[in-house]
């Protein structure tokens, strides 16, 4: 790693365009084949294909590379999105905008805008400087990390697009709602002193002139940052889900995490808190609940809460939120996740 | 002599860019004194909004992600 980063550039920096259309083909050529090699795979193995444990081998061996593979081509694709737009570039384009549209386009641009939890008070602070209202800031905070691509790959390779583009949309509606209640309640005081008593600074629109070769190189960066990190968790998420899909009977979720249990909704969401397995661990484990009989909305919510409410971020937040202002962010995110689950497990389910 | 400093709240990328930059400073001999700037307060009152950010004499050269071996070669070159 140390040579290769001061050789002379490698070819995707020389022929960029060649190399996309050599990565996509050979991307697509592999995600053809995931079928027919999974299910030789298991044929050679010595089990049988209709016992449990064959059923579990077949889920393990065909999601497995099938989730990584999705991933890595999603997380290659927003690294390069993201190589349009700098946290700067946001906070320019959120600075002094009104309420209502500037948390619509907050909670987009959350989702586009490179975004780690490590730097979440750096970034609330350097929004709310530059005059970015505390509301749409929550939009931003809110829809960031929940709506993020190894979510979305995800939930793609493991459940299909329309419940992908459903997490999106419900995600994106959730920050959109929740940061607008919070600007509406007025809690600006309810920022800690030093942050508020930093001088105000003016955002300046930068400029981010890249070349195609310098995208694919960030988009690379991401995959191997990003899928670099979360692999083992996919790999363990995958193999409990793969231990549900093959041993526990069908149905059996239904009894306590079904659409008719109406408490299980607000279970989820409370479970979901202080768990912090990224999206990664748990949503393999959560499509396996829900082939077992669980609702979909519960699911969703439970993931969402996972994702969005986490207990880590919470305390990094504190650093600069009151206590007061804390508790109006999860009491919102939390009731604007419980309203997805119950309008999933009845009006849509 | 050059004064670095590397904002970040103590997460790997941060770790690794200060030994990245440890490392080329030696590599090509350069003076350096490089201070780890570690509190929230100071990271976001210097106006990095992502981690790690690097500045050099002053001036905010990086932000976010760990930087390339040929940026911080860059920055320790420039007067």
């Amino acid at each position: 790693m140390s040579d290769l980063a001061l050789a002379p550039r490698r070819w995707p920096q020389r022929w960029p365009v060649g190399f996309l259309v050599v990565a996509v083909t050979l991307w697509w050529l592999a995600y053809q084949s995931l079928v027919p090699l999974s299910e030789a795979l298991v044929g050679w193995l010595p089990v049988v294909r209709e016992s449990h444990l064959g059923d579990a081998l077949a889920f393990f061996l065909y999601d497995t590379p099938k989730v990584l593979l999705l991933l890595t081509g999603v997380v290659f694709v927003m690294g390069i999105v993201n190589s349009y737009f700098t946290p700067e570039r946001t906070r320019a384009l959120l600075a002094g905008r009104a309420e209502g549209a500037g948390n619509v386009l907050a909670a987009g641009l959350g989702v586009v805008t490179p975004f780690c939890s490590c730097s979440a008070v750096p970034l609330f602070i350097g929004f709310v400087q530059a005059g970015v209202p505390l509301g749409i800031t929550f939009s931003f905070l809110i829809a960031a990390p929940m709506v993020n691509e190894v979510a979305l790959a995800l939930l793609f390779a493991l459940f299909g697009w329309r419940v992908a583009l459903l997490y999106l949309a419900l995600g994106l509606a959730v920050a959109v709602v929740a940061g607008w209640v919070i600007g509406r309640l007025k809690m600006e005081r309810y920022l800690e002193d030093w942050g508020r008593q930093l001088r105000a600074v003016s955002p300046q629109r930068q400029a981010a002139s890249l070349t195609l070769a310098e995208r694919i190189e960030s988009g690379l960066a991401s995959v191997r940052e990003i899928v670099g990190r979360v692999w083992p968790y996919i790999l363990a998420g995958i193999a409990i889900g793969a231990g549900i899909h093959g041993y526990v009977p069908a149905d059996f979720m239904a009894s306590f995490m079904g659409r008719e249990v109406w408490w299980a909704v607000p279970l989820a969401v409370v479970l979901g808190v202080p768990m912090y397995t990224n999206a990664a661990g748990v949503i393999p484990v959560v499509e396996a609940l829900l082939a077992k009989g669980a609702a979909l909305g519960t699911v969703l919510a439970f993931m969402m809460s996972v994702i969005a409410l986490s207990l880590p971020e919470l305390v990094i937040l504190r650093k600069v939120l009151k206590l007061r202002l804390i508790a109006t962010f999860v009491g919102v995110v939390a009731v604007g996740i419980l309203g997805v689950g119950y309008v999933f497990n009845f009006a849509l389910g | 002599m050059k004064e670095v400093q590397v904002l970040g709240t103590g997460c790997a990328n941060c770790r690794t860019t200060v030994r990245m930059i440890e490392e080329v400073a030696q590599e090509r001999g350069v003076d350096i004194e490089l201070q780890k700037v570690e509190r929230i307060e100071d990271i976001a009152a210097a106006g990095v909004m992502r981690t790690p950010g690097v500045i050099v004499d002053g001036r905010i050269v990086h932000a976010g992600g760990i930087p390339t071996r040929e940026a911080i070669a860059q920055w320790l070159k420039a007067a």
